[in-house]
């Protein structure tokens, strides 16, 4: 089945697997001083320091968490809260315009219960924050601001954003940065402490590794309070009993996509410009979303015009071929993107596009699938797209 | 063939799609979202727009084993059937939004899309039947939508399956049971969808703007009271007109006419509610030919309304009007409601209905 939707979730590597069917079958809670309670330790701990060592951090700095949502939530409320108990001028959040649902909501819910002023970065019509924004956003008023999260990358049209220069303008006033880089670990070269963020959330399920475990990385000196309270884990910042299984796996699969990143990611760039080149030479009008150049290696998003990009998804879905329109709500209605919306596009183009996204399984197979049968997809949709804007 | 199956993700529209699938046909589902805010729109009660529902949907394709979609259609909806529902009150109109529903949204966007998008027809969980590309009513007279269907042409019909018409609505809730659907025993939607609080008198004033005017005794030209707005009231209506004096009879009055011109609501005695003739226009013929002359018939006034012996004749001014001369009387005919014409349980044919007397 081809499946062209890693940006969603990709496949786990069987060793991610492995490892975490051992690990549930081991008994210990990593917190009892015994000796089960040992073993289950060491494994946390193994894992920190692999997950650490693959990412450029120090050990004491991973926060294990379930998930990149998690992650997001307890970065922005934790800064935020930290930063404006320790000067009560300090409500300002900057965000950038085209921040995934997990950033973008836990920043407006800041808005909406904690008093938080938002100051959004917009992005040029490739998706880019630039870096002149934000030195204008913060000089604006330098004092006021608690927290400033820019994505290291895009999970709807995968531009990449020049984080470490953000990071440094950021630090010129003293003002912690996070980032949200669950779709840039295992795709791009991720280092911490070089980028010079002060957060940085990941997570298992984008990169081979389980659902429901993730990481914040945390820099040491950097003051966050508590979302979960309870038995004090994770350095007094993320309470509950450690997931030793997921924790595992998610090492694991972390360090295996970093060690293997230079072979996959260029291997998948070149299968993803053959779908785009493939995709252009037989679909005329077909826009291509995002940064030319400065994109996620396996990320193609293209809009195809007089189209609804929910009719060509399920053409494609009896087809065989899945992908993605890029965003979804609860109801599994479409809105259209607010990624493409703040570059620029008009709703209907938003509504327009879909999102192939390729990883460490693709195969030349699936995209000739795609190619094979994305024309006749794009004629049906078209005319679909038509009639219904025209029906009485 | 291969066909759409809409899916609001009640017990009937499920066990539609079941049938569908059972007579071989390659069946997607499909949910119609109809509110931009589907959580906001019908919180607790029993609608077709909700997230519990697009999810009860959902549950039923996973255990038909069909593919699954939502389709965003509250652009079309609140243009076409919410926009229009207000317009027509504003006019002193009775509207039937399922009616306009069916017409505008489920067997004309919805058929339109599924048309182009390759698929040979749209399959509902409406209780009628289709006969020979004719509407019949269901088999369970108490549970029969064919008059919310009327309005179909014979193109929309050609394109139309209703696999329930031949069950009553407790054989549909058991036979969902049998096929494991969670539906089951899921309450029966009622009232109007995207009205959450089922008070169509305050969405109007909301939407609207509440405007005080008269109530006037049609009868002495009396006023007898004020309203907050004459499209909140309803030919026939009794209840709800907060009038401090009896009549001098003692007996009800009823809102005999509504005047949105002027804002005013008419009422007085039942017995002027009686209408012996009905003018209706932009008729539709399904189940026989354009008539020439007068026809006998049955025909029924409103949904779940009582159906009367007439002769309808293409009449008046206009070529394309009816006039509809009923046998026995039928009190509250309200214009904007359809009249459909049957011969049994036959659909021949359906209007709007624009005046009565």
């Amino acid at each position: 089945m081809p499946y062209l939707d890693h940006a969603a979730t990709t496949p786990m590597l069987p060793e991610a697997v492995s490892a975490v069917g051992e690990a549930m079958g081991e008994l210990g809670n990593p917190s009892s001083l015994h000796g089960a309670g040992r073993r289950a330790r060491r494994r946390v701990e193994e894992s920190r320091e692999q997950l650490a060592a693959a990412l450029g951090a120090r050990p004491s700095e991973v926060l294990f968490t379930a998930g990149g949502t998690e992650s997001d939530n307890l970065a922005l409320k934790g800064l935020y809260w930290a930063r404006r108990n320790a000067d009560a001028r300090r409500t300002r959040v900057i965000a950038s315009a085209v921040e995934h649902h997990a950033v973008l909501d836990a920043v407006e819910w800041l808005a909406a219960h904690e008093g938080a002023q938002v100051t959004w970065l917009p992005v040029d019509e490739t998706a880019l924050v630039s870096p002149d924004a934000l030195r204008a956003a913060i000089a604006s008023d330098p004092d006021s601001v608690a927290v400033v999260t820019v994505m290291w990358a895009n999970n709807e049209v995968g531009t990449i954003q020049p984080i470490g220069e953000l990071a440094a303008i950021a630090h010129e006033y003293g003002v912690p940065i996070h980032t949200d880089a669950v779709q840039a670990v295992g795709s791009l070269p991720v280092d911490f402490a070089a980028s010079g963020v002060d957060a940085l959330s990941l997570t298992g399920h984008k990169l081979g590794g389980p659902y429901g475990a993730g990481a914040l990385l945390l820099r040491r000196e950097v003051d966050c309070v508590p979302l979960l309270h309870g038995g004090g884990q994770e350095r007094d910042v993320r309470s509950g009993t450690l997931d030793v299984p997921g924790i595992v796996g998610l090492a694991t699969a972390t360090a295996l996509a970093v060690r293997r990143r230079d072979e996959v990611a260029p291997r998948v760039a070149a299968l993803r410009d053959e779908l785009v080149d493939g995709i252009r030479a037989s679909v005329p009008g077909v826009q291509v979303n995002g940064h030319p150049s400065a994109h996620l290696p396996g990320i193609a998003h293209l809009t195809f015009p007089g189209c609804e990009g929910d009719s060509l998804l399920m053409l494609l879905d009896a087809r065989g071929v899945e992908c993605s329109t890029g965003s979804a709500c609860s109801a599994g209605v479409a809105q259209p993107s607010h990624v493409l919306i703040a570059m620029g596009a008009t709703p209907t183009r938003a509504r327009g596009s879909l999102r192939f996204s390729l990883g460490h399984t693709s195969t030349r197979a699936d995209v000739d699938a795609v190619l094979e049968a994305i024309v006749p997809a794009v004629e049906r949709a078209q005319h679909a797209g038509i009639t219904s804007v025209l029906a009485p | 063939m291969k066909v759409l199956a809409a899916m609001s993700g009640g017990v009937d529209s499920a066990v539609a799609a079941a049938r569908a699938v059972d007579a071989g046909h390659d069946v997607t589902g499909v949910h119609l979202a109809l509110s931009a805010q589907p959580a906001t729109l019908r919180h607790g009660a029993r609608g077709c727009c909700t997230v519990e529902d697009a999810h009860d949907a959902r549950r039923a394709a996973d255990v038909l084993g069909i593919p699954f979609y939502v389709w965003d259609l509250a652009e079309r909806f609140r243009a076409d059937v919410i926009d229009d529902f207000v317009a027509e009150y504003a006019a002193g109109r009775t509207p039937n939004p399922c009616l306009r529903c069916n017409e505008k949204i489920k067997f004309a966007a919805v058929l339109d899309r599924a048309l182009a998008l390759g698929f040979d027809a749209v399959v509902t969980g409406h209780h009628a039947r289709l006969v020979d590309g004719r509407l019949l009513r269901s088999v369970d007279s108490a549970k029969d939508q064919s008059y919310v269907l009327a309005v179909l042409t014979s193109e929309q019909l050609a394109h139309a399956i209703f696999p329930l018409g031949d069950s009553t609505k407790d054989q549909v809730r058991a036979e969902a049971a049998r096929r494991g659907l969670a539906v089951a025993d899921k309450p029966d939607s009622h009232d109007i969808c995207f009205i959450a609080d089922g008070d169509t008198r305050g969405f109007l004033e909301r939407t609207l703007g509440a405007q005080e005017g008269p109530i006037v005794d049609a009868v002495s030209g009396e006023t007898l009271g004020s309203h907050q707005g004459s499209f909140g009231f309803t030919v026939g209506q009794r209840r709800g007109l907060d009038l401090r004096r009896p009549a001098p009879d003692g007996q009800p009055r009823y809102v005999l006419s509504i005047q949105p011109k002027t804002n005013t609501v008419l009422v007085g005695p039942g017995e002027l509610l009686d209408a012996r003739q009905v003018r209706a226009t932009r008729p539709v013929w399904t189940g026989r030919p354009v008539p020439g002359e007068p026809i006998e018939c049955l025909v029924q006034l409103r949904a779940h309304g009582m159906v009367s012996p007439a002769v309808v004749s293409p009449g008046g001014t206009d070529p394309s009007d009816l006039v509809a001369e009923l046998r026995t009387p039928q009190r509250g005919v309200a214009a904007g409601q359809a009249l459909v014409m049957y011969d049994g349980d036959t659909v021949l044919g359906s209007a709007t209905i624009t005046d009565a007397a």
